[in-house]
Order: C-alpha cells, then structure tokens, then sequence
C-alpha cells in the first residue's frame, strides 16, 4: 500500500487510520493549477455519522478538495484513506461503488433525462454491473420505485416525468441531492447543496440533511452560515487552501481568527 | 414514464414501422410483377447500408462518440468473407492455418467476430481519447487497415479480391437475388430487434447517460470506459455482418470498402435517417443511395446536391427522416 500511494513511511504510519472512527480521512493534500496553489497541505476527517462543514471564502479551494477526496481530480500529493481503505490511487467511480458520494456545486444532470430517469441512473450505478441487454430499464421497479421515493422526499415527487434541463434552477439542486443520496452512500460530499434555492426550499434541505444526520456522514460546503451552525457538528475553516481552524460551532463562532478571515462582521 | 401508455397504443411511429415492413416485405415480388429485378439488388444494398449505419447509430446517435472509422469493421467483415472464400475454392488454407470456407453460417459469425475483436482492439486505445482526438484517431486507424489492405498482394491489393459466387447456406440458394435479399432483411431485423432491446436496457441507459453527461456518470460510480468499449465492439461486429454481406452481394471485395469516404458515407446516412434513433438510419440509407442512383445518372457531382439537403437536415431536423415521419414530439428515443 505504501507504495501505491506515494507517501513516505512515517507519514503511512499515521496512527489511528482504521477507518472505525474516521471513516473519511485526508493527509496532506496538495493540488495546484499553473501557479495558483488551490489546496495547499489539507488534512482533514470526517467520523461516521457525523456532519462535518468546510467553510472558506470563494476560492479558497473548497471545489477543489471535494474533487480530490472524490477522486475526480488526482492529488499532486497527499494520501485520502475511506472506511480504513486507502483509495488514493482509485479513480471516482471505483470511489463511489465504495460508497463515497458527491454532489456538485453547479449542477451536473442529465438534463434530457426525466427527473425519474436521473434519479434511476444513480441507482442503477449501485444495482450490480449493467451488462444487461435486454430488460427494459425504465419498466424496472427496483430502479424506478426507490427513485419515486427519493423525488418525493426531496419534493419533486410531482416532477417526476419533468425533463432535467427544463426544471426550474432549484428544484435541480434538489435533483441533484437526490442523485447523490440514490447511490445509498457511507459518505456524502456536498459542494453547496443549498446555491441558488429560495429560503423554503432551503429550510426543507435542511430538515432533510438533520434526518440524515447519523446514518450518512457529510462533508458539507456552505456558505449558508444559517445551516452550517444549524448542521454541523465540526467545522474547518479553508482559507488559501489550508485549514486555517477546526471545531464546533461554538469554538469556530468564538475563533478571532476566524471572524477576521471570513466571517466578518456578520458573526 | 410516459412510454407505458405509449407502447400500448397504436402511433404514428407504429404505423411508420409498419409501414416500411410491408413495403420491404412486398417489394421483391412487386419488382419482379413490375420487370424491374435491378431494384431487388438496389434494395439488398439498402438493407446492408441500413444494417452497418444502424450499427453506427449505437455509438454515434446514442453513445456520443464520433467514430470516423466504421467502414473499417465493414470492410474487414467483407474481407473475412472474401478471404476465406477465395482460400475454399482454392482447397488451402489462410496462412497455412485456417482452412477456407464458403459456408455462410462459418463465415458471417466470423466476420462479425473478427470484426467485433479489431473494433475491440481499436476502442481500447482511441477510448482513452475524446472529442476531436477521438474522431482523428478512429479516422486514422481506418486508413491505416485501407492502405494495408492496399499493400495486399496475396489478396489482390488495390484491384480487390473477386469471389466466384456466394456463401452457402442450408436449403437457401443466395445466388438467387430474391433469396438474398429477404436474408439480408431476417439479418437487418433481427439486428434492430436486438437494438432495440438493447438502447433500452441497463446498458443502453449507461450509454446515453454517457453522451448526456460522462463526468457525472463516473461520479455516480460507472466505470464508464468499459461500456463505451463494450458498446463499440457490438457496433463493429454489426458493421463487420454488413460487410459479410455487401461481399456476397456484390461477390467482390476492395480496400474501398474501407476508404475513409466509406465511413463519412455511413455517417450521413445515419444523420439523414435521424441519429440516436436506432431505425432511423435504414431511412437515411435509403434516402441516400436513392439519391445517389438518381442523381448520379444525371451528373457525377451528385454529392453537390447532397451538401445543401445534410446541412438541411443537421440544422432543422435533428431527427432526420425518422423524426419527421414519426412526428416531432415523438422523436425523441431518449
Ligand atoms: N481546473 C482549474 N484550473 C485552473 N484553476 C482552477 C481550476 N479549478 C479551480 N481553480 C482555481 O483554484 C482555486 C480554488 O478553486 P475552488 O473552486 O476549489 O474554490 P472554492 O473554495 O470552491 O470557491 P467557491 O466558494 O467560489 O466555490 C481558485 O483560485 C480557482 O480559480
Ligand atoms: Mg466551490
């Protein structure tokens, strides 16, 4: 393993990765694009059943952590160890058949798909191997009925049979976190699942996300302070591609440090 | 969705098929009433264009990905059938191994096989690319396989390869032109059934999901390099059976079944017929030949009149010939 990932020994042998209480742990990650430095020596964890939030302000490399610990993009360095397994040198999709899912911050569908037909898709990627010919996948019930369900419990039960592209910029952020939460994962990565919603859908994402709370962990990027404090049980601060501060809420909201680099006045 | 209550009723788009199926069932008989044997072999040479831009359509209409090299697989279809055609009557054996063969149902499989394995071998490399890269290295390698069948001279290089007849099935007589033709229907049917099936299925939902948006796809934990390969190697193998068949049909084979034109030729049809529509192409494989059979008796730069109609089409009608029989609301396979 020591050597698929690059890491030098002693860096292997962090203690306590075993994936019992971390289930999602990043060491060092590293990821520059020419010569901007997007993520610069993260580390960070995320405990099962936890809602773990990253904050920063814009640019600060939150997109970008997401894709590496996501598998998307490969990390210049640095190691990301899932459910005691270390999956650095495995691309995104064998990451997400682990469990290990994202949602993206602009909205990723297809979008000449039905609503119902992106939601299946996602299930039908955690449904075995697709080498099946002949049975009509949109006649499936084992696709289509846990999508039906899903579409409602986000609230598009109604828009169904609606095509992606045409929903209205909200309900496909809704979609969108539908999607994820179809593939059943151990670990969610949301890249700002509440961008552009309106405050009630807002406030029923929420409601939604504290259900999930226990089952799945989350890694949450947000700048819709009203919800990280209302979610989060930890909170990292990115700035500059490092996390500059890590705690509760409490801790976070107390943090001068934090209050001169991004929460501003507003705290 | 809306397909259940749709299949059950009669529609435009069934009476389309239907349509069509009469008429090519019936035409044969028709032509020969009519004295015109010519249009039974015109037609075979429809069905066997229809069969290898309906191939085309899989990878292009419904996978997204732009492969300018399909006369390839159909041109080494032909010339698995040619080859070893040649070999049977001499009594020897391809490369002093495999023993020659005129029997259809040795030689058809096996053009589809041979041709299904260099499109296997093929999509593994140009897969690994995409967009512009894509088309020139499928475009590429197809006239690689042009000029080594060119620098062929066991096989009669530029000049092609002359069959002595056709290949041989049981209780059929394919020489016969009618025979032909109503195999090569059974051929072409069958593949579309199975198409059909297929673009609905599980792995057909992977491949349209991968031309409406791979990167998601992968997020969402396809291993989407696998399906599009699989989804390129069935595509070359149908091309590959077409191609078996256009050597019998014309009991003759040349590196011009390959030629680059070969291949932009199949892509018209199918953006003619309608991509991703599966029947679509076999409209536009008729639709082009047609043209081509009355045009070019008026003038050889018949392709002039050609230009303007696919410009026509791609701009206005993006389901082609299909979609606008069908009507435009129902155009929409996916
Ligand atoms: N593919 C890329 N190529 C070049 N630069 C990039 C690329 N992706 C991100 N960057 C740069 O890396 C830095 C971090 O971007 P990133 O999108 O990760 O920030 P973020 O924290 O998600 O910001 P926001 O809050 O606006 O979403 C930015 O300066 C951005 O311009
Ligand atoms: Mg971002």
């Amino acid at each position: 393993m020591v050597e698929s990932t690059g890491l030098s020994a002693d860096e292997a042998a962090v203690p306590g990765i075993d994936g019992k209480t971390d289930l999602l742990r990043a060491r060092d990650l590293r990821k520059r694009f020419g010569a901007i430095v997007a993520v610069d020596g993260l580390s960070l964890e995320l405990r099962s059943g936890e809602i773990h939030a990253m904050i920063g302000p814009n640019g600060a490399g939150k997109t970008t952590a997401i894709a590496q610990l996501s598998g998307e993009l490969t990390a210049d360095s640095g190691s990301v160890w899932f459910a005691g397994q270390d999956v650095t040198g495995l691309g995104a999709d064998t990451r997400a058949r682990l469990g290990l899912a994202r949602s993206f911050q602009i909205t990723s569908l297809f979008r000449g798909f039905t609503a119902e037909d992106n939601v299946s898709m996602a299930i039908q990627a955690h449904a075995g191997h697709s080498f099946r010919f002949w049975r009509a996948a949109r006649r499936d019930p084992v696709l289509r009925a846990p999508a039906r369900a899903l579409l409602e419990s986000v609230g598009l039960g109604a828009r169904a049979d609606v095509r992606a592209g045409t929903l209205a910029h909200g309900e496909q952020r809704q979609l969108e976190l539908a999607m994820a939460l179809a593939t059943r994962p151990k670990v969610l990565l949301l890249d700002e699942p509440m961008a552009g919603m309106g405050r009630e859908e807002s406030v029923r994402l929420i409601t939604l996300l504290a259900e999930l709370k226990g089952r799945v962990a989350i890694l949450l990027v947000e700048h819709d302070m009203d919800a990280v404090f209302a979610l989060a049980d930890r909170i990292s601060v990115l700035v500059y591609g490092r996390a500059v501060a890590s705690g509760t809420p409490d801790a976070i909201r107390a943090d001068p440090d934090v209050r001169a680099a991004y929460l501003g006045g507003a705290a | 969705m809306a397909d259940v209550t749709r299949s059950s009723a009669f529609t435009r788009r069934h009476a389309v098929h239907l349509g069509a199926l009469v008429f090519l069932v019936l035409m044969p008989p028709v032509a020969l009433v009519l004295d015109e044997p010519f249009y039974v072999s015109l037609a075979s040479r429809i069905l066997i264009y229809g069969l290898a831009a309906a191939s085309l359509d899989l990878i292009l209409g419904f996978g997204g990905m732009v492969s300018f090299g399909h006369a390839a697989f159909f041109g080494t279809g032909g010339y698995v059938v040619g080859i070893l055609f040649v070999h049977g009557f001499e009594g020897t054996a391809f490369l002093g191994l495999i023993p020659g063969s005129d029997s259809g149902l040795i030689v058809w499989p096996a053009a589809a096989g041979v041709a299904g394995l260099l499109a296997l071998i093929i999509g593994s490399v140009s897969l690994r690319t995409g967009g512009v890269y894509f088309i020139m290295i499928t475009l590429a390698f197809a006239q690689m396989l042009y000029f080594f069948f060119v620098s062929l001279e066991a096989y009669g290089g530029d000049d092609g390869l002359s069959m002595y007849g056709r290949s041989q099935i049981p209780w059929m007589d394919l020489s016969d032109d009618t025979t032909f033709y109503y195999v090569c229907l059974a051929v072409l049917l069958l593949f579309l059934g199975f198409g059909h099936r297929a673009v609905g299925s599980r792995f057909g939902m992977v491949i349209r999901g991968v031309r409406e948006n791979e990167r998601r796809m992968t997020a969402l934990g396809f291993p989407t390099y696998r399906y599009k390969l699989a989804c390129f190697s069935i595509a070359g193998a149908a091309a590959g059976l077409a191609g078996a068949l256009i050597a019998n049909q014309t009991e003759f084979v040349s590196p011009s079944l390959m030629h680059w034109t070969r291949s932009g030729e199949i892509m018209v049809m199918v953006i003619l017929g309608g991509m991703g529509t599966l029947f679509g192409p076999v409209f536009g494989a008729a639709a082009f030949l047609l043209l081509e059979e009355v045009l070019s008796a008026w003038t050889e730069h018949w392709m002039i009149v050609l230009g303007p109609v696919l410009i026509f089409v791609v701009l206005f009608a993006r389901r082609g010939i299909y979609g606008w029989l069908i009507g435009a609301q129902d155009g929409s396979e996916s």
